[in-house]
């Protein structure tokens, strides 16, 4: 007979001993590879399966949200500053972008929430959960980037070798979301209100991010725009996508850089937090 | 093989039952957590908690079956979960050499929408097997199941009896353990389909330790060699003998005395007689099998017509398991009048099964059959037996050769 595995579980907090929780953390993210897979397979499946307008979900919205603009600056309720893009490119690329940022925003709090039953009764590895989401955001900037390109084409923009650099910029994108989103996670467990006020932070976080509209030139918006983290991650992807040399290569690597860190630590914290999270929830 | 596979030293757990203050606990915990603090603090209790769990310790070794008793709330599941390492103790220390397995959560993961087969497939992920090794046992399971041709439909036309026996046929033919988890899982489906259950985790059990949690005392004493009985969190016995622990378990329930009737009849006393002595303990033991007489003493007020005397036995669920009317020697319902009543009655052999058990001595109008006392709960006893059996009556079967 193999030598058995042996657990032992104590009131010790698992920062105690950071080699054994490291060597458990790797263990369980490739224990939760096949997991994570099969979740993503499940709520993709069952996403498309009960929608009549099936993958049109994963665009629909970032879709109306350009519709809307090009209303508003169209008909001249709101002036906007003149994009060096033509206007419905800058949008469509913003909004479809900002989608997946939100996608990977959402997903770890998302995740966890619809999982809890099985939390509170099974022993898997937690980090499926996450990796799941990851593979489900993956999957819909997939359908999101297809349309994109299919549009941009459309209107006349023609992507240059900036192109080959696209899927990084939305891998940062992706990585910058999940960070966030593990941030909000262990609180956003316990208490709903992380959850629901989240659209609200988003919604703002939006328009201090070029997304809708170009960064302002001056004034007090324009500083928020600056130290905005997203803004580099956001302007390089769009860059890259339309054919324009990106000029903030420096932020857009010390971003990723941190967010990198954040979401080393975050999976840190989640790990430490997910027994005293599944206390609180019911058997 | 006698190797220790779990080893409990004194486990305890704090519990919250309010809401927001446990939520708020759950933050101090998380802080507290991060920087490295000791989980559980500083041992004490915060306002609003009490122990769920108690200072509890065990070792289990292979081939060892516990059964976990103890009425609800006990702290019975809070101990599987930390066993399970799903929430961590406040103090003491688990430790768990081997495959841990758990027949808990049947059909965790389950999605209505999909079908039988593709849910096999998420659950068997979910309980951390691979493609390959469920793609191998899955017309098993489906025969197993008996789910058949429904198995490509979505789970969510399944009737409720076939999702549960899809989801344990799951969890119990991929879970090969070295340490089994059962908590209330084997009464699904209906009675032939339980009987496979319990073949099949007998099977199981044979070579894993296993804790098994149930209020249903015929599996316990059927699957287990040690009975341990929680109340209150707190370990009150660790036996090897699982009927000592069944019967501490049946002495634990309360069977309340209730009086009803019109009042026009008083039943003053009862007492039980074995061999000629009354047995005067306030809970009587009697032997499985000793025979019984009781003593009964009862005032009739009703003075228009005569009255009928029953008595009945109920077990700890208070549901009537034996009707003894009141009869003479040719075997006529006795016809009592009015005036004090004092009889002797006998009961015969006391064949019941090992549980506590209660009279109810009814006394009726003979004529309207209106009840004139009713009383229930009375004259506590418990039965005994080295064995505990299927049926809540044992009469053994003599041999005879012919």
């Amino acid at each position: 007979m193999s030598e058995l595995k042996t657990t032992v579980y104590t009131p010790e907090s698992s920062l105690r001993n950071p080699a054994r929780m490291l060597r458990e953390m790797f263990s369980d993210l490739l224990a939760g590879r096949e997991l994570a897979w099969q979740l993503a397979l499940r709520d993709i499946r069952v996403q498309y399966r009960q929608a009549a307008l099936g993958l049109l979900w994963a665009f629909i919205l970032p879709l109306a949200n350009t519709a809307a603009w090009l209303f508003i600056q169209g008909s001249g309720i709101i002036t906007l500053q003149p994009t060096a893009l033509p206007y419905p490119v800058y949008v469509f690329t913003g909004t479809i972008l900002w989608a997946i940022f939100m996608d990977a925003v959402n997903a770890p709090l998302q995740q966890t929430t619809a999982a809890k039953p099985m939390l509170a009764k099974i022993n898997f590895p937690r980090e499926a959960l996450m990796l799941s989401g990851i593979y489900q955001t993956l999957f819909n900037a997939g359908i999101k980037i297809g349309v994109l390109l299919a549009a941009l084409l459309i209107m006349g923009v023609t992507p240059g070798w900036g192109m080959l650099l696209f899927p990084l910029a939305v891998l940062s994108l992706i990585l910058t979301g999940t960070a966030l989103g593990m941030l909000i996670t262990p609180v956003g467990m316990l208490y709903t209100d992380v959850g629901k006020g989240m659209p609200l932070l988003m919604q703002f976080l939006m328009y201090l991010t070029p997304v809708v509209f170009p960064v302002p030139t001056g004034g007090w918006a324009a500083t928020l725009f600056q130290l905005n983290p997203l803004t580099p991650l956001i302007l390089t992807a769009r860059d890259l996508l339309t054919g324009f040399a990106p000029e903030y290569w420096g932020a857009f690597f010390i971003v990723n850089a941190a967010m990198l860190v954040l979401l080393a630590v975050m999976w840190v914290v989640y790990r430490a937090a997910m027994p005293i999270l599944i206390e609180r929830m019911s058997a | 093989m006698t190797d220790t596979l779990i080893k409990v030293e004194n486990v305890s757990k704090k519990f919250c039952p309010s809401l927001k203050k446990s939520l708020w606990y759950g933050m101090q915990d998380l802080g507290s957590e991060l920087i490295g603090h000791r989980h559980g603090g500083n041992g004490k209790l915060r306002s609003g908690e009490f122990w769920a769990v108690k200072e509890v310790s065990f070792e289990l070794r292979r081939g060892e079956c516990l059964g976990l008793i103890g009425h609800n709330g006990a702290g019975k599941t809070t101990l599987l979960r930390m066993l399970n390492g799903l929430i961590r103790p406040d103090t003491g220390r688990i430790e768990m050499n081997g495959q841990v397995g758990a027949l808990i959560a049947l059909g965790a993961g389950f999605n209505p929408i999909l079908t039988g087969r593709e849910n096999i497939y998420i659950n068997g992920a979910v309980l951390g097997l691979g493609r390959q090794e469920i793609e191998q046992k899955i017309s098993a399971i489906i025969e197993f199941a008996e789910i058949g041709e429904f198995i490509d439909a979505p789970v969510q036309t399944y009737s409720s009896g076939m999702n549960v026996r899809l989801g344990f046929a799951v969890a119990a033919i991929l879970l090969k353990p070295d340490i089994l988890f059962l908590d209330e899982v084997l009464a699904v489906g209906d009675i032939g389909f339980t009987i496979k259950c319990l073949n099949l985790v007998r099977e199981i059990t044979r070579n894993a330790a296993v804790v098994f949690v149930s209020h249903n005392m015929q599996y316990i004493s059927s699957f287990c060699t040690r009975v341990m009985v929680l109340e209150h969190g707190k370990l009150l016995l660790n036996s090897l003998n699982p009927a000592e622990g069944i019967d501490r378990y049946f002495c634990m329930v309360e069977h309340s005395i209730q009086i009803s009737g019109t009042g026009e009849a008083k039943v003053k006393s009862l007492d039980l007689l074995v061999g000629g002595s009354i047995l005067t303990d306030m809970e009587p033991t009697i032997m499985q099998g000793t025979p019984v007489r009781a003593r009964l003493s009862i005032d009739l007020y009703r003075a228009i017509s005569n009255a009928t005397i029953y008595l009945y036995i109920m077990d700890e669920a208070m549901s009537p398991i034996i009707c003894m009317p009141v009869c003479n020697a040719d075997g006529e319902l006795s016809h009592f009048q009015t005036g004090e009543l004092r009889i002797n009655l006998l009961l015969g052999p006391l064949e019941l099964a090992t549980g506590k058990y209660s009279f109810v001595v009814s006394i009726h109008d003979a004529m309207t059959k209106e009840s004139l006392a009713r009383v229930q709960g009375f004259k506590i006893f418990r039965v005994f037996a080295e064995r505990t059996y299927w049926g809540k009556i044992v009469r053994p079967a003599m041999l005879e050769l012919y």
